[in-house]
């Protein structure tokens, strides 16, 4: 279970100093997330690297999701995790389509691939990344594949039959 | 003779080491700016063998998508399974069996010697001595044997289920692991052998590719190649899942983060692993090997053709499949690569809303620049070997 001193750092101590961008907290199955404004990311950021309590360096990931009926359509979500306190904790941002969500590669190096697969799969923008440009796909490719309206064979085109007629 | 004083002229060259290559481990593309020898900048550019395994899973019942998380890392495939079903049995709040617990130990390690074999073995070809991907080989041989026995596949096996394991432990395969701790240890006494104190492979491997610790969390660098590094981070032992802290082993962790210290903790892994399924094997409780609710595990065949309820259970599964509470979740485990993660966000149904793999090779890829710059041309393939790339994983 979620022990008590581990609630209060991860929970509390976020929440206490940055009362107002932290629009939810959600502890689910002994996992913390917190549902952050999109204008507070940066500082939240550095705030877990830097403080003594938490120390969060590594940076596990970053996932995009795509909640395709409501309003703000998209969501980025970062894992983190502290390699000295050992603990990980997660954070959700929404940003609407067509916004672009500020770059955490100067907080941690290790955000240049996911945010480049986010942005390839989803269609995100994230200013201040060094080399944003397509991952997976081929650079020249039009759409975003992970969106919930792009068909699951692709669109028809002369090398693949079996897509859907755009 | 007057010398000429004139500088002769050099010009930075973009070398593709193209997604063809014997050495590239699978399918890289790397974008290399060479002047001379030195390179300048190394550039991974992934995407070969993307195949849409997230845009799949949307679409899949939990079930179904097991077989699809086999071919991620095909080299070590139990624990690619183990990672997918973790997630699923942590979103259900499921606990499965003691027994289930000590099989999916046993078959985590034995991939991950599967895999660390290969991956010794490919880096050693790499660099020119042949033989040691062949003798690897031949020990990999007696693993796949074992998972035969286990669940009728090689490479790709969908072992685990939600809820369990496919098949029991047999008293045959108890034996066969007992051989395999027997036999390994000398076979790799052989490799280091040849490898540890060979001047050409400590000349080729030693000073090569270094990356300092901080750099490495930094980049997010994770699995053998962090520990070479000397970070004591192993998910096994700080978060433990299954039964790990029970079971008693050390990690293994080198000093300088050079390619040679990434084998040493390689090699000593395995011997590590070897120390775990030998732990694991004496304390497997008996018992069932599977969780006993028939929603999430079916009745198994021969049942279901005697009694009107198993059918009605076998068919709801294959048809409806399970519904899972509303929330997300995320597991990681370590796999022979890193740390392997699944993020999985559902929306109550029986087929995910998202699922994210976090794979191990896409976040070590990232330190490729770092470690090639300003080494030489050659240098490049032994630290792509070191840091052991498999591009299913990698290109989900």
């Amino acid at each position: 279970m979620l022990s008590g001193n581990k609630k209060n750092v991860l929970v509390d101590k976020v929440k206490s100093a940055f009362g107002g961008d932290i629009l939810e907290t959600i502890v689910f199955r002994d996992e913390v997330t917190h549902i952050v404004e999109k204008s507070a990311i940066k500082l939240l950021a550095l705030f877990l690297k830097s403080d003594p309590d938490l120390r969060m360096d590594y940076m596990v990931d970053i996932a995009g999701v795509d909640y395709y009926l409501e309003s703000p359509r998209f969501e980025v979500v970062y894992h983190l995790y502290s390699t000295f306190k050992k603990h990980r904790i997660r954070l959700r941002l929404r940003v609407a389509d067509g916004e672009s969500v500020p770059s955490v590669t100067d907080v941690w190096r290790g955000a240049d691939f996911p945010e480049r697969e986010t942005y390839d799969m989803f269609g995100i923008v994230f200013d201040g990344h060094p080399n944003m440009k397509r991952i997976y796909m081929p650079d020249d490719w039009e759409g975003y594949p992970l969106r919930k309206d792009y068909p699951l064979r692709g669109y028809k085109d002369r090398y693949n039959p079996f897509g859907e007629e755009k | 003779m007057k010398k000429d004083k004139t500088l002769i002229e050099t010009r930075e060259l973009n070398l593709h080491m193209g997604p063809q290559h014997p050495s590239a481990h699978g399918v890289l593309h790397l974008l290399l700016e060479v002047q001379g020898e030195k390179i300048v900048k190394a550039e991974p550019d992934i995407g070969y063998l993307h195949r849409g395994t997230e845009k799949i899973a949307e679409n899949l019942l939990y079930h179904q998508f097991v077989p699809y998380t086999d071919r991620l890392d095909y080299l070590c495939a139990m624990s690619n399974n183990l990672a997918y079903v973790s997630a699923v049995e942590k979103l259900l709040g499921l606990e499965i069996p003691e027994r289930a617990k000590y099989i999916r130990v046993v078959a985590a390690e034995l991939s991950r010697i599967a895999g660390h074999l290969i991956g010794v073995g490919a880096w050693a070809v790499d660099i020119g001595a042949m033989s040691v991907l062949l003798y690897a080989i031949r020990e990999r041989e007696m693993v796949l044997d074992i998972f035969e026995m286990l669940c009728g596949a090689r490479m790709t096996l969908t072992y685990l289920r939600v809820g369990g394991v496919r098949y029991d432990f047999t008293d045959q395969c108890v034996e066969a692991c007992r051989d395999l701790i027997k036999i390994l240890p000398e076979r790799i006494d052989e490799y280091e052998e040849i490898l540890t104190g060979n001047r050409v492979w400590l000349d080729r491997n030693k000073g090569v590719g270094v990356i300092s610790a901080e750099d490495a969390i930094d980049l997010g660098l994770s699995g053998p190649a962090l520990r070479g590094s000397g970070v004591k981070w192993d998910i096994r032992k700080d978060e433990p899942y299954l039964v790990y802290d029970r079971i008693d082993f050390d990690i293994v962790t080198g000093e300088n983060g050079d390619c040679f210290d990434r084998y040493i903790v390689r090699i000593g892994e395995i011997r590590q692993s070897l120390r775990i399924i030998e732990q694991a094997l004496n304390d497997m409780p008996d018992g069932a090997f599977a969780v006993d609710m028939p929603e999430i595990v079916p009745p198994e065949k021969p049942a279901v053709y005697k009694n009107m309820e198993n059918l009605i259970h076998h068919f709801k599964y294959v048809s409806h499949g399970f519904k899972v509470p509303k929330g997300e979740v995320y597991t990681s485990i370590e796999a022979p690569k890193g740390e392997l993660g699944v993020y999985i966000v559902s929306d109550g149904s029986e087929k995910p809303f998202r699922l994210k793999i976090r794979v191990p090779t896409f976040m070590n890829l990232q330190t490729m620049n770092h470690l090639c710059k300003g080494g030489y041309l050659a240098d490049v393939i032994a630290s792509l070997s070191s840091l052991d790339p498999v591009f299913g994983e990698c290109d989900k």
